[in-house]
């Protein structure tokens, strides 16, 4: 019989070299591609290019200080998602929740931030974050498991109702003002301390911290079992004892507490201040690095940190060779697009014409 | 008869495993011909090819002397061959005739017609005797129902040579003989037919010719009228097996559980058991028959904590000769159960959706019912891992490690997985449900041996089976359920198959549809 030109086939075990080679391809591959369009469609020299956008990140260490600032506030998110997701719970929420514990931190900066002393009032604002995206966790889960509301839409809206809220709260605090701007601009109070010359190192060591009890917590403990049986077979839970209904949303307010907290660094370690645009879509993004992470809190940080590379780099090399934005976009996909797709040969060969004895 | 489908040196290698492995067999023109095999020795794979679901790495495939390529399920029906899969691919909110439609191209005026599909379906229907309603939803239909849907959808796009993949796994006795009239009418119009099995008596009683496969080979093919149950288990197995399961005379039997008034509503509000009254002795094997789908799951469900019952009903629980108090199991789930001190082993029939968590190894399995032990709120994972190599060890799970997630084992050792780890909590009660199907026959002899093992160190055991002949020579009593009542607890030394067969469609006491 005529054997068909291709076939796939998938492979039986993936080697950590093979892994890495495989990206490693990708990457070249990708590079490979993007000069072509560079070249011919910009004008422009692609290694210059290439050199712009490397430089978006590590072009100098306060670039590089941006960068991981950024970088951990993504990964903070997807670690907070981590615990949900393997249990099959599709929270897309994380947007709102992001947003209720920036709102509750920033309410108690403005409201008691004069009156408290510093380590009571970082504690409130911590638990009044904390409390307020785990509330905004456990209201989704709590519907599920009453009422069987679908947790995706739930999710969803409850991120435009937090968008609500904040910019009907925001408008309220800014009072005459044109924008509300740093809040407790003079006294400092409820902005997280310098570290090493940054608030905001102390959100990296924070969310640094948090990488490792999460992925502790998913792999050794046992509400960390609970969840992983539960994501994989709710009968299989039930047939174990499980309570699903109690795991659910205790899931959900950790989920949603850890959002809660992100939020917190974001207004006290970084922002200082509150808008709609607090948690800036990584909400979103960060579903993106949960799932290519597989839950590993680890391989999330890696992916945080390309996406954050890619996006600095496009914004640098826009502004450098005056590209509109497109531009540099089409180069960032491209890498991304080649990179994604490396994941099909990590998990597939496929198996030309002719070269059949290799099995 | 002529040579219909020839497949020469056909080799099929998933991986590292070779499904088929040099494989040559003749389908001939009008011949009901069966694949016997025991599980996992390629007979699907094989079929598969024909099929168009998989494409060979290596030999050829010959229909009326010609060579042709098999890419899809459309060259196949091309060629006239159809599949009927052992899981059926049908759309469950469409009715017979739009599941009969799809797929297929506009009609002889360039239309697509719902009504001339019917219409042509309603002629397969009366022509080979098929009793099926054209304007039913899948939905609706019972297993027996989508089967027959499955056989006119192949013959509507005009097959002459359809492949049966146990096709009576879920059949029940009388849907099987239906089955058989209509295959038998298929051959009388010309058709080859080919059903693939492991279930001997069907073999002998339907087909003209058995080709036996072992292993991913082919072992030989020979007339149904020169084979004998014996000869063919012989090629099947490639060594005698002892057929007989060995039983002991129950000793120091006592009360461990007794049920009474239970009764079932399930989510539809369907009442699925009706007042049921037995008890569950420790040192014996407690067989339940029934057609499935008459309540066994719901049974043991009920005791088990996972199935809500109606008030009324009691389940005690009776912890043994000190005088200690009986418990009431009804309200209380699992980990209540277990809590108790009440060790129930559960093997259910949904090894991998329920018993099993898929992506987990067998260390991380090992540790379901009794992750929570203890105070510390870390796992304890050395337990485990000296319990899953111990059963990989002494069952002879097949696995490249334990922690290979189980998904990725056979069914075989899937079930020697779920079966050792019940076992090793050292049960007083060990309920079963259809623990051997789809199993081989030596995965299924580890069972009962098992099983006996428990029974005689003095454990409650329940066997929810599908073969009266297992039921017959493993178990003590067997209680027989039908729509939902128990029509009958006999002794399983003294009953005969047929008064078996009778109790299983005598509805509560009496005769109905």
């Amino acid at each position: 019989m005529k054997e068909p030109f291709v076939r796939i086939i998938r492979r039986r075990s993936d080697t950590f070299r093979h892994k890495v080679l495989v990206r490693f391809i990708a990457i070249v591959l990708a590079l490979i591609v993007n000069a072509f369009f560079i070249y011919f469609v910009t004008g422009l020299n692609p290694v210059d290019v290439y050199v712009v956008m490397f430089r978006g990140t590590f072009g100098n260490v306060m670039r590089f200080s941006w960068a991981i600032r950024d970088m951990v506030t993504l990964l903070g998110i997807g670690i907070a998602l981590a615990p949900a997701f393997k249990m099959r719970f599709w929270n897309i929420g994380a947007e709102g929740q992001v947003l209720m514990g920036g709102l509750a931190t920033a309410l108690i900066m403005v409201y008691c931030g004069n009156s408290l002393p510093t380590p009571v009032l970082f504690l409130v604002m911590i638990v009044a974050s904390v409390a307020a995206g785990g509330i905004w966790g456990f209201i989704p889960a709590f519907f599920k498991s009453k009422w069987r509301t679908n947790e995706t839409l739930f999710t969803l809206m409850m991120n435009y109702v937090a968008i609500s809220i904040v910019s009907a709260l925001t408008n309220y605090m800014r009072g005459q003002a044109s924008s509300l701007g740093k809040l407790n601009m003079g006294t400092q109070a409820g902005w997280l301390p310098k570290f090493l010359g940054q608030s905001y190192n102390i959100n990296i060591l924070i969310i640094g911290i948090l990488t490792v009890l999460i992925y502790l917590y998913l792999k050794y403990s046992k509400q960390g079992y609970e969840i992983a049986v539960i994501g994989e077979s709710e009968n299989t839970a039930l047939y174990a004892g499980i309570n699903v209904t109690r795991v659910r949303i205790r899931t959900m307010i950790i989920s949603g507490a850890i959002c809660g907290l992100v939020g917190f660094l974001i207004v006290s370690g970084r922002d200082q201040t509150i808008s709609t645009n607090t948690a800036g879509g990584n909400g979103f993004t960060a579903i993106i690095v949960a799932w290519l992470a597989k839950f590993n809190t680890f391989y999330m940080a890696l992916i945080s940190f390309l996406l954050i590379f890619l996006t600095k780099g496009a914004a640098e090399i826009a502004s450098a060779y005056a590209l509109n934005d497109f531009a540099a976009d089409i180069i960032t996909a491209v890498i991304l697009f080649f990179i994604l797709g490396s994941e099909f040969f990590i998990n597939y060969k496929l198996i030309f014409r002719g070269k059949g004895g290799d099995r | 008869m002529g040579n219909a489908i020839e497949l020469r040196n056909v080799t099929k290698t998933f991986g590292t495993i070779i499904a088929n492995d040099d494989v040559t067999l003749t389908i001939r023109e009008g011949e009901i011909l069966s694949l016997l095999g025991e599980n996992g020795s390629g007979k699907t794979t094989l079929m598969n090819m024909l099929s168009g679901i998989y494409f060979p790495d290596s030999g050829s495939i010959f229909v009326k002397g010609e060579q042709v390529e098999i890419r899809s399920p459309k060259d196949a029906y091309d060629l006239k061959i159809g599949m009927v899969h052992q899981h059926f691919k049908l759309i469950d909110v469409f009715t017979a005739t739009e599941n009969i439609a799809l797929g297929t191209d506009k009609n002889s005026q360039g239309r697509f017609s719902l009504r001339s599909v019917k219409a042509k379906a309603r002629e397969i229907c009366e022509r080979y005797g098929f009793d099926l309603n054209l304007d039913q939803k899948v939905y609706e239909m019972s297993v027996s129902q989508k089967q027959t849907l499955e056989i006119v959808k192949v013959l509507y796009r005009g097959a002459d040579y359809l492949i049966l993949d146990e096709p009576t796994a879920v059949l029940t006795p009388q849907e099987v003989e239906k089955l058989f009239a209509v295959i038998r009418n298929m051959k009388a119009d010309g058709k080859s037919v080919v059903i693939i099995t492991h279930k001997l008596k069907e073999v002998l009683e339907i087909s003209d010719r058995v080709a036996i496969m072992r292993k991913g080979r082919f072992i030989g093919s020979v007339l149904t009228a020169e084979a004998t149950e014996g000869s063919l288990t012989e090629m099947m197995v490639g060594e005698k097996v002892e057929l007989n399961i060995a039983r002991s005379t129950p000793s120091d039997v006592i009360k461990r559980i007794e049920v009474r008034n239970l009764s079932v509503i399930n989510h539809e509000g369907l009442r699925v058991l009706t007042d049921i009254n037995f008890d569950i002795n420790g040192g014996e094997i407690l067989g339940i028959a029934g057609i499935s789908g008459n309540g066994q799951k719901e049974l043991l469900e009920s005791i088990a904590g996972l199935q809500r019952t109606i008030s009324g009903t009691s389940i005690k629980y009776y912890p043994g000769e000190n005088g200690e108090k009986e418990l009431q199991l009804v309200g209380m789930n699992p980990r209540d159960i277990r809590n108790a001190g009440i060790h129930l082993a559960f093997v259910p029939e949904d090894r991998l959706g329920m018993g099993l968590v898929r992506s987990m190894g067998m260390d991380e399995n090992m540790m379901l019912k009794t992750y929570d032990e203890g105070s510390s709120i870390i796992t304890n994972r050395k337990l485990p891992r000296e319990m899953a190599e111990q059963i990989k060890e002494s069952l002879g799970v097949v696995t490249p490690s334990i922690t290979t997630p189980v998904a990725q084992l056979s069914g075989g050792n899937v079930q020697k997985v779920l079966v050792g780890r019940e076992i090793s909590s050292d049960p007083t009660v060990i309920m079963t449900a259809y623990a051997v199907r789809g199993l081989d026959i030596n995965t299924s002899y580890t069972i009962y041996r098992l099983l006996n093992e428990q029974k005689e160190r003095g454990t409650a055991v329940v066997y929810v089976g599908e073969e009266l002949d297992v039921l017959l020579e493993l178990c003590d009593r067997i209680l027989v359920l039908c729509g939902g009542r128990v029509s009958g607890i006999v002794d399983a030394r003294e009953v005969t198959k047929e008064e078996l067969g009778l109790l299983m469609t005598k509805y509560g006491g009496k005769e109905e549809g």
